[in-house]
């Protein structure tokens, strides 16, 4: 009689060498060609030229500084917004949470652009208003305080959202222990809540670090008319000039990101040490303080807050959509929806752009989907010992900044694929390469929670019942994980959608993605259209946003970022 | 069907530590309803996934008949084993309704149409639950869950029947309906039933036998009257029953099955002999004008008697009942009927 071999773990045996190879190609093949380049060129002495530039270190002393005014500016906002929403009672406090992640999913470039429309001479909004400076004025933020405050407002929610699981996970009884020892309320957050949230603060504030320094798309706008050059888009530049050297140079520029980016993600792992965040589940009720008379005052800073990081750019976004052109005052005589018109009838470059981010965006949403079932599935039911290599494998592509994961495929794909002898270089499939890799690790998380709060004996059952691993995969465990599938879908497709950072360096003619053509028509002087494109991604993003927080209470905890 | 046999089975976790079933044979026969009885971390659920085919043994086998289902280095997956399973947490698929749940089995074994619908009928008859086809598991309470469980179990006449303390998660009343469900379900099916429990009485009032585990090895394994009546070693006299367990030197040699005047014996006896161990059942005390004096150290009022602690002047504790009330630290004369060396 026939004896099927072993089988004791419900794991077919192809799993783990297809999540070896996925995991090979989408994180270990790229940064390793990175790191090979980087060395060699550093060996060969390539780097020293590079390295002696005072350009350089002046594009390093930038980073470095406009990082950390940004950093700065997104702990006070962050961590105010953290405090105020979580230990207070405040009215409102989910839609003013939702309103505070929304900079943070608004991309960059969008974000620059709508705040230069709300300040300098040529504002649309100012003018109509009629409180523009006077015209030849410089624009306030072309300025490394500039950058650094955009910087602040893109990434202060993920302050908040550290601190903010920091303060849920601290345990109740602590507070009533201090509060029965008859401390007042005051001394309690000082002497109690704030060092033990000291932790999920300095988390943010690292995480924030390592976001500035990788920004691509707000430097890129604010930065380079000013002659400032961040090394994300020092690289962007050398890019463009491309000579002999530059392969060599970007891959030691990107090295340098890199190590800078590993140091913050270090700092943030050392300081969370053993803070498990799945206790987060049942704690999450801290005692709420009141506030008494100082309320309404607080309620009055948040949503002025709120109105002066988020609405008010974005009716500068739309002001500016709005006006004929660039510098032009808008009034209800020269109100147009020309612009509008351009980009959804008129410019081929506008659809092409269209096309090319949705199809890009729905692949690698859907595709990268059908990796992360398996790959999830492997990652909480295998016994084996890689498992935690693999899963930080997985997350290094997008802890990474895109500029490093970008110059990597550049590095790995400049030369036909050997073998095969296609050259995907230049070509879409190239970014559709790399979007795989920057962004498993946001289809991963939601697929993987959902696994682990899965009872294994709903698989067990299926088992006894004689299904093989695909039948249950189809009839059981896809059904289950259904929710959070749904949400990774869309926050994969969220994210690659305004993504710019990567398809900056990987575009080329006919493959550009939407962020690259926002960048590209304000670069040209076509802020009006750049603008109104740049509206229509804002409502995209919080239309999906929306369809988020409605999904939020039948997904696993985790899986909406913003919710906690 | 066939007789199932564990044949010298272990297994050792990868996580180290001593074995979670170490050296365990036992032969269940066909059409036989066994239950695994132990304290919690004895093993004995470990034993039933190896059966199930969740974990492969470490040493030893298994087989269905002449089949070999597993041993250390091959082993059936738990697909092709022909195996049901109710599970603590009855395991049924959220997403589907109660017909679809009973009746995926027959659909992964491609079985469709009027066939199945009839099957999946009949199984849902004998839990009766037709009335409740087209619920979802999470409109129903959970002994229904439970007996929906059991329909799945039913519906594709599996070889063997693996139940895990299926009755952890109800309550009080619920359990003896359900415990009248699994003994219809077993006389009806004639499937060899495996049952795991810690629950001395659910195995005694289901099983045709019992095993007693601990720590990962096997006790004992006998009929219900037999594991009650004449149990081996003191692990298992202090699971089955309330007996309290006695170190006293017995003059009798290989004798076990004491009467009076033999404890009467024993307890007067200075003997030379090592002390054994000897179980007492409260029910096997009465409380006499005459005999051994004991001193009352606790009582419990039951309803329809007390139960009472007493120690004896040596200072070992007994157990009795009374119909009488009385106080601790009252002084008692008691007769022991019967008792067990083991």
């Amino acid at each position: 009689m026939t004896r099927p071999q072993k089988q004791g773990n419900s794991q077919p045996r192809w799993l783990f060498p297809f999540v070896v190879t996925v995991i090979f190609c989408l994180s270990v093949l790229p940064l390793g060609r990175l790191a090979a380049t980087g060395i060699m060129s550093a060996l060969r002495g390539g780097a020293s030229e590079l390295l002696s530039d005072p350009g350089l270190w002046r594009s390093v002393y930038d980073t470095l500084s406009t990082s950390f005014f940004g950093m700065i500016a997104a702990v006070v906002l962050g961590g105010g917004f953290a405090l105020l929403l979580t230990l207070f009672d405040i009215r409102g406090k989910a839609l003013l949470g939702f309103l505070f992640m929304l900079p943070t999913m608004i991309p960059p470039q969008v974000t620059a652009l709508a705040w230069i429309g709300m300040t300098g001479p040529s504002s649309a909004l100012l003018k109509a208003l009629g409180l523009a400076p006077p015209l030849g004025s410089p624009q306030p933020l072309y300025s490394i305080g500039g950058i650094a405050l955009l910087y602040g407002v893109q990434n202060a929610a993920l302050v908040y959202l550290s601190l903010r699981a920091g303060l849920l996970a601290l345990p109740r009884d602590a507070v009533e222990a201090a509060r029965l020892s008859g401390a007042s309320s005051f001394q309690v957050l000082k002497d109690v809540i704030l060092p033990l949230s000291l932790p999920g603060l300095a988390a943010g504030a690292a995480i924030a670090f390592v976001s500035c320094i990788g920004n691509f798309g707000i430097p890129a706008i604010l930065g380079i008319p000013a002659g400032i050059y961040t090394l994300p888009t020092l690289i962007y530049s050398k890019f463009a000039a491309f000579g002999p050297r530059t392969f060599a140079d970007i891959s030691v520029l990107s090295g340098l990101i890199a190590i800078l980016s590993v140091i913050g993600l270090m700092v943030e792992a050392r300081v969370l040490r053993g803070r498990d965040y799945r206790v987060i589940g049942l704690s999450g009720q801290v005692a709420v303080f009141r506030l008494g008379t100082w309320r309404r005052f607080a309620e009055l800073l948040l949503w002025l807050t709120i109105f002066l990081i988020l609405a008010m750019p974005l009716i500068a976004l739309v002001a500016s959509s709005l006006a004929p052109a660039y510098g032009v005052p808008l009034s209800p005589a020269t109100v147009t929806i020309k612009a509008y018109e351009e980009i959804l009838y008129r410019q081929a470059a506008t659809r092409i752009a269209f096309t090319n981010s949705l199809s890009l965006s729905l692949a690698t949403a859907f595709g990268l989907l059908v990796v992360t079932v398996l790959t999830g599935y492997f990652l909480v039911r295998s016994k084996s010992r890689f498992v935690g290599l693999i899963s930080a494998l997985a997350e290094i592509p997008y802890a990474l900044p895109g500029i490093v994961l970008a110059v990597a495929f550049i590095l790995l794909f400049a030369a036909p694929i050997p073998v095969i002898g296609i050259s995907i270089y230049g070509t879409i499939w190239i970014i559709l390469v790399a979007y795989f890799s920057s962004f498993f690790a946001v289809s991963l998380k939601p697929v993987v929670s959902a696994f682990r709060q899965l009872d294994p004996s709903l698989e067990e059952a299926a088992r006894l019942s004689g299904a093989g691993f695909a039948r249950r995969l189809v009839d059981i465990l896809v059904p289950l994980v259904a929710p959070a599938a749904g949400a990774s879908v869309i926050l994969v497709f969220l994210i690659a959608c305004n993504e710019l950072t990567v398809s900056a360096l990987l575009w080329s003619a006919g493959t550009q993605t939407l962020g690259v053509l926002i960048y590209n028509l304000d670069d040209s002087g076509s802020f009006n259209i750049a603008a109104a494109l740049s509206v229509l991604v804002v409502i995209m993003v919080i239309a999906m946003m929306v369809v988020l927080e409605l999904m939020a209470k039948r997904l696993p905890k985790g899986v909406v970022p913003w919710r906690s | 069907m066939a007789k199932l046999i564990l044949n010298r089975l272990s297994k050792t976790f990868d996580t180290g530590g001593r074995a979670a079933v170490n050296d365990v044979s036992l032969t269940v026969r066909e059409g036989g309803f066994l239950a695994l009885l132990g304290p919690s971390g004895c093993g004995k659920t470990t034993v039933l996934r190896m059966i199930a085919g969740f974990e492969q043994p470490s040493d030893g086998s298994i087989l269905l008949g002449e089949r070999v289902l597993a041993d250390a280095a091959e082993m059936v997956s738990p697909e092709h084993r022909n195996m049901a399973m109710v599970f603590q947490s009855y395991a049924l698929w959220p997403h589907m309704s109660v017909t679809e749940n009973v009746g995926y089995p027959l659909k992964v074994r491609g079985v469709s149409g009027e066939k199945r619908a009839r099957k999946v009928r009949e199984a849902l008859a004998a839990v009766r639950l037709d009335a409740y086809a087209d619920r979802r598991p999470a409109d129903l309470s959970g002994g229904q869950r439970q007996r929906v469980a059991l329909a799945r179990c039913l519906v594709t006449e599996p070889d063997v029947v693996l139940l895990d303390e299926p009755l952890a998660n109800l309550d009080r009343h619920l359990r003896q309906e359900m415990e009248e469900t699994f003994r219809e379900f077993h006389a009806r099916s004639g499937a060899t039933m495996i049952y795991v429990t810690h629950d001395q009485s659910e195995a005694m009032a289901l099983a045709t036998d019992v095993a007693v585990m601990s720590e990962g090895r096997l006790l004992q394994v006998a009929t219900p009257e037999e594991i009650y009546a004449r149990p081996e070693g003191r692990l298992v006299g202090g699971l089955v029953g309330q007996g309290a367990t006695l170190s006293l030197p017995s003059p009798f040699g290989d004798r076990r099955l004491f009467d009076w005047s033999a404890m009467q014996e024993i307890l007067a006896g200075p003997a030379q002999e090592p002390p054994a161990d000897i179980l007492v059942r409260p029910q096997d005390v009465e409380i006499a004008a005459e005999g051994q004096a004991a001193t009352v150290l606790s009582v419990l009022f039951e309803g329809e008697r007390y139960a009472l602690r007493l120690a004896l002047p040596d200072g070992q504790a007994l157990r009795a009942f009374s119909r009488q009330p009385v106080k601790v630290g009252d002084r008692l004369s008691i007769v022991i009927r019967a008792a067990w060396r083991l």
